[in-house]
């Protein structure tokens, strides 16, 4: 026996003695994998999904904005100040020299001798100091109870150096509070609507699919019929058809309507195909011939069977409704001022001398794109997942 | 399939007289019409115009008619192939409609050519260099198309010419071939410029497709007839494009269906930000100032253009596909 024979033997106990240990490994996880209930398969799944958990925590955070947006805000959003126009973004050091010791740069401004109008410039040697958990405008928590801590603030509330994290607009008000409160409502937006579809989708879907007949046959073509409408034409129609004298309240439904109304078809489809399919499997069947009703059948042995699916199908439908939104609202003909969303802050952005001007006037469009991305990364994770006995 | 396609095409005119009333029914839907705009607007600057003005003009628009007598109106006309008169510019809707819905289709065209050219070879190397660094690149690049809205491309791309290269980005045409007359050389100054905004539509298509591409061809590479002509020593190049390429494009077809649809729409918002002369920006107006007629037939325009992207859509994946051609033969 050569020398490489016998280390290639040994490497065959070896490896014997490893699939031996691999498989008492494989039957423990085996029998942990077929008493799991779905769910866990599909958070097992998912969790192994590095960018999709990150998404998901960059999803929680933005979610955690919407719920207290007045927290983050350091400035009233409505408080105009002309005098104080396109102030440019001031960067936040966390650090001064070695010290954890926050700060930002000051302000200062000076009249432009030829256009007289006020100009802003950075200066890095004077430094505004800044704390966490400062005192500021009022607000109420959640409409429960009303304080006025706010996370990050000057030192000295009463000083005349204030924070414009994001630079200001035209009108002086803050970029960065009015981002916060746009958060709200551009995210909430997606939200409502996707739930709406959802709603309408698995309704019209599950009668189309599980009753069949005339009724599938008028649900199918109905939903030919909307998705043969040409999306942004149609919502720009319906959006300009509302009255000028709503309240925002009013609008914010109303364009959670409209979105949802051509949104529902996709899942409608879909879950029409998934009731199709899961009718003849054997568990519906055994389920019907012990007697449960039809609406048992459905809400417990149907609807958990595809309900994963179902998630990260409206997961991935949430961006596609922020980018309507915001898209609607850019044009002019979605949210309307005084509400704030995403699209209505970058409205102020249309114009190219302006852009030229205060470019920061975009950064309500990077927060657009960090959302959407995260949407997609988080729903493409949970589609993945949704398969649990996949591999 | 041919049968199925004549079938489409007989069932045009009952859709498009189904979307007519539902394009009606939503741009008569606002409280008030154009003239009480038209009158709002005079107020503002100043001057007004007396009672029977006003009537004389109702009479004239057809506005002091009920709903369904203007929509008949409105249908006649449609019938003898007049898109009716465009009230705030007292124009035939016919000749605002005609150059912009020409440029439109272009727009969109230029941008699907874009997409497939650039998604098609992206694909197929992401796929059969899979874990290279081009390969993570591109992901990346993709999914970041996917999540960036149109305008927000748009109005990068203009801040990024203006305030660097001290360019406008804007418009279809230098200055002074705006108001000129079709020539070669104002074809040629289009092309100048319309690869700009065709690329901006384009750029989330091209991102999804190139992904679908991609996946696509992953799923055919680990098949066994691509193994076993390997193993008969087929070059690789030879055999990528000539059996697994052709196979995952066939999906990539279907997907025509919605996206020249969606370009076509798409194109709306790219225009009214990049201020290109499309029908998007004239519905845009019309429907602000709730000129109906003309908001009506532009939206009736787009309910066509949507319509016959998925016919075309139909048809392609019949000509690439023959199980699709002999079904029903």
């Amino acid at each position: 026996m050569t020398n490489e024979q016998m280390t290639n033997g040994k490497m065959e106990n070896d490896a014997v003695e490893e699939v031996t240990l691999g498989a008492v490994f494989a039957s423990k996880a085996e029998e942990r994998v077929s008493v799991a209930s779905n769910w866990k398969l599909v958070w097992w799944r998912f969790r192994k999904n590095k960018l999709a958990l990150l998404s998901a925590l960059v999803l929680i955070a933005f979610y955690v904005v919407v719920l207290v947006p007045d927290f983050f805000a350091t400035q009233d959003p409505e408080a105009t100040d002309a005098k104080l126009a396109f102030i440019p973004t001031q960067g936040l050091n966390l650090f001064d020299g070695t010290n954890f010791s926050p700060w930002v740069p000051a302000v200062v401004g000076k009249r432009n001798p030829v256009t007289l109008r006020m100009e802003f410039k950075i200066d890095e040697t004077k430094k505004v100091p800044i704390r966490f958990f400062t005192e500021g405008f009022k607000y109420k928590v959640l409409g429960l109870f009303e304080t006025n801590i706010h996370l990050i603030g000057p030192q000295d509330p009463q000083s005349a150096d204030w924070l414009y994290l994001f630079g200001t607009d035209r009108l002086g008000r803050d970029q960065w509070s009015r981002m916060m409160y746009g958060t709200r409502t551009s995210m909430t937006v997606g939200l409502f609507s996707v739930i709406l579809s959802v709603i309408l989708g698995v309704l019209l879907g599950g009668i189309s699919g599980y009753f069949g007949g005339w009724p599938d046959l008028i649900i199918q073509r109905l939903i030919e019929l909307l998705q043969s409408l040409p999306t942004i034409p149609i919502w720009l129609a319906m959006t300009a058809a509302l009255p000028q004298d709503w309240r925002p309240e009013q609008v914010f439904f109303a364009i959670t309507i409209i979105l949802a109304f051509i949104g529902w078809t996709t899942l409608g489809r879909e879950v029409r195909g998934r009731f199709l399919s899961l009718r003849e499997e054997d568990f519906v069947l055994a389920a019907d011939l012990a007697g449960a009703s039809r609406l048992r059948i459905i809400t417990r042995h149907m609807v958990p069977a595809f309900m994963s699916h179902i998630i990260a199908t409206s997961t991935l439908a949430i961006p596609v409704m922020i980018v309507s939104e915001t898209s609607l609202s850019f044009l002019g003909l979605g949210i309307r001022p005084p509400a704030i969303s995403w699209g209505v802050l970058l409205q102020e952005a249309q114009n190219i001398q302006t852009l030229a001007l205060a470019p920061w006037l975009l950064a309500p469009g990077i927060a657009v794109i960090i959302a959407v991305l995260a949407f997609n990364l988080v729903g493409d994770g949970l589609r993945d997942a949704a398969d649990p006995y996949g591999h | 399939m041919l049968r199925f396609i004549v079938q489409r095409v007989l069932l045009l005119p009952f859709l498009l007289i189904l979307f007519s009333v539902i394009v009606f029914w939503l741009v008569q839907a606002p409280p008030g019409d154009f003239l009480t705009s038209y009158i709002a607007n005079l107020a503002s600057g100043g001057s007004s115009i007396g009672a029977e003005q006003v009537e004389g003009l109702k009479r004239q628009f057809g506005l002091d008619q009920p709903g369904y007598i203007q929509y008949l109106r409105w249908m006649e006309s449609l019938a003898n192939g007049d898109l009716g008169l465009s009230l705030e510019y007292q124009r035939p809707n016919t000749e605002l409609i005609g150059e912009r819905l020409v440029l439109t289709i272009a727009l969109a065209l230029f941008a699907f050519a874009i997409t497939w050219l650039v998604a098609i070879p992206a694909g197929i190397y992401s796929a059969t260099h899979q874990n290279s660094w081009l390969d993570y690149v591109l992901t990346v690049i993709n999914y970041i198309g996917v999540a960036t809205p149109n305008f927000m491309l748009a109005l990068i791309l203009m801040w990024f010419a203006f305030s660097n290269l001290g360019l406008s980005v804007t418009g279809l045409f230098s200055p002074e071939y705006i108001q000129a007359p079709w020539s070669m050389e104002r074809v040629v100054d289009l092309l100048k410029h319309i690869w700009l905004p065709a690329i901006v539509l384009g750029i989330a298509g091209t991102a999804r497709l190139t992904r679908v591409m991609r996946a696509n061809l992953l799923d055919e590479l680990n098949k066994p007839y691509v193994v076993s002509a390997r193993a008969k020593g087929l070059s690789e190049w030879k055999l990528v494009w000539k059996y697994p390429v052709r196979l995952a494009i066939n999906p990539l077809v279907s997907t025509i269906g919605w996206y020249l649809p969606q370009l076509f729409s798409g194109s709306l918002i790219v225009a009214t930000v990049m201020n290109l002369p499309n029908i998007g920006p004239l519905l845009l107006r019309a429907l602000t100032q709730q000129d109906m007629y003309l908001a009506g037939s532009i939206l009736l325009i787009y309910c066509f253009l949507t319509i016959i992207g998925t016919l075309i859509s139909d048809v392609l994946l019949a000509l690439v596909d023959p199980r699709i051609r002999m079904e029903g033969v």
